[in-house]
């Protein structure tokens, strides 16, 4: 780019050599951040998507179950927690990273990863319990649209813990690098974003969902 | 083509390694995690407890609830303010929460009248076409 600026036409040699002024590529300082951004927005539209499905079919029972029926309130409240303490875990990781230390970093991050798997594992038993009582997403349309919900929220969440297991080896491997620090931010975003879906989740699927 | 890697080089390195553009404390997220924390008790206590007998009433405060604490979540956890990234942060957000607000409240909307205005005819399978 800075040779550009120098050159002149040939056969014009009068005219003042060009100049430009910005000679730098435009981009915001950061963009990865913002590209991720931008990726859990047009996430939170599938959500949108699904959770639009849900509010349509919700209430479609299709003669089997309904929500009061077969959701249990206090599992869910204890898998909330889990997703809630696992937000605050991870930030106080983001916390320990932001002043270079390594090693109560990792400790909260095997805290967040644990709460994580704890999370994934009551959701799975719930639904293993719903498809033991016939109650599986072939069901009705109302168990259908909640499977593909809740589901797509638990394998994003999965996604999350494998993310955080490789970037735990990575920082094991190489230390607190730029780059790895860089990456540690974009998980922090994509967990605190399934922990805002979550929010949605409870409040308009189970807890709308047990209303008489 | 080389002069321009460099030139990109040389501004990358210029921006200093830990300027993630996030400045996280520790207040903010303990403000957070209680906010978030009590806005989640009130609505299971309020379903759970048998609060508000009237179902559409007990809805619409859960709902507004589940706002607040997402708003909540956005500031204290994600850091959303409206300077972040030159304001694109922010664009990319409001440009998502009209498309979510068309998407959900549309298909609702549309899907209810649909099924209100369904004749009684044509809810019995023998006469479809």
């Amino acid at each position: 780019m800075s040779d550009l600026s120098s050159t002149v036409l040939p056969g014009n040699a009068s005219a003042p050599p060009l100049t430009f002024y910005d000679t730098a590529e435009s981009h915001p300082p950061n963009g990865t951040l913002l590209g991720f951004w931008v990726y859990l927005m047009s996430d939170c539209l599938i959500f949108a998507c699904l959770f639009a499905v849900y509010g349509v079919l919700g209430r479609e029972y299709a003669g089997g179950p309904t929500g009061a029926q077969v959701l249990e309130l206090p599992a869910v409240a204890v898998n909330t927690s889990l997703l809630l303490l696992s937000s605050i875990t991870y930030g106080f990781a983001v916390l320990e990273m932001q002043r270079d230390r390594q090693r109560p970093m990792m400790l909260w991050l095997t805290i967040t990863g644990l709460l994580g798997a704890g999370f994934i594992t009551l959701e799975l038993r719930e639904f293993a319990h719903l498809i033991s009582i016939g109650a599986g997403p072939q069901r009705s349309a109302f168990l259908s649209s909640f499977f593909t919900l809740v589901g797509t929220h638990g394998l994003h969440v999965t996604c999350g813990i494998i993310w955080l297991i490789v970037l735990m080896t990575q920082v094991a491997k190489k230390g607190l690098i730029p780059a790895n620090k860089r990456r540690l931010m974009c998980l922090s975003m994509f967990w605190h974003f399934l922990d805002v879906v979550w929010v949605g989740v409870f409040s308009f699927v189970y807890l709308m969902g047990v209303l008489p | 083509m080389s002069a321009h890697d460099e030139l990109q080089h040389a501004h990358d390195d210029g921006h200093g390694h830990d300027d993630l553009g996030i400045h996280a404390t520790f207040g903010g997220y303990m403000t957070g995690f209680v906010l978030a924390v009590v806005l989640t008790v009130i609505p299971f206590w309020l379903v759970m407890g048998h609060v508000i007998a009237k179902s559409s009433t007990a809805a619409v405060v859960i709902l507004a609830l589940a706002a607040v604490q997402i708003v909540v979540h956005m500031i204290y956890f994600l850091h959303m303010n409206a300077k972040s990234e030159g304001g694109w942060n922010m664009l990319a957000l409001v440009f998502t929460i009209v498309l979510v607000v068309i998407t959900l409240s549309g298909s609702i909307w549309i899907m209810y009248h649909l099924n209100s205005n369904m004749m009684p005819s044509m809810m019995d399978p023998a006469n479809l076409p």
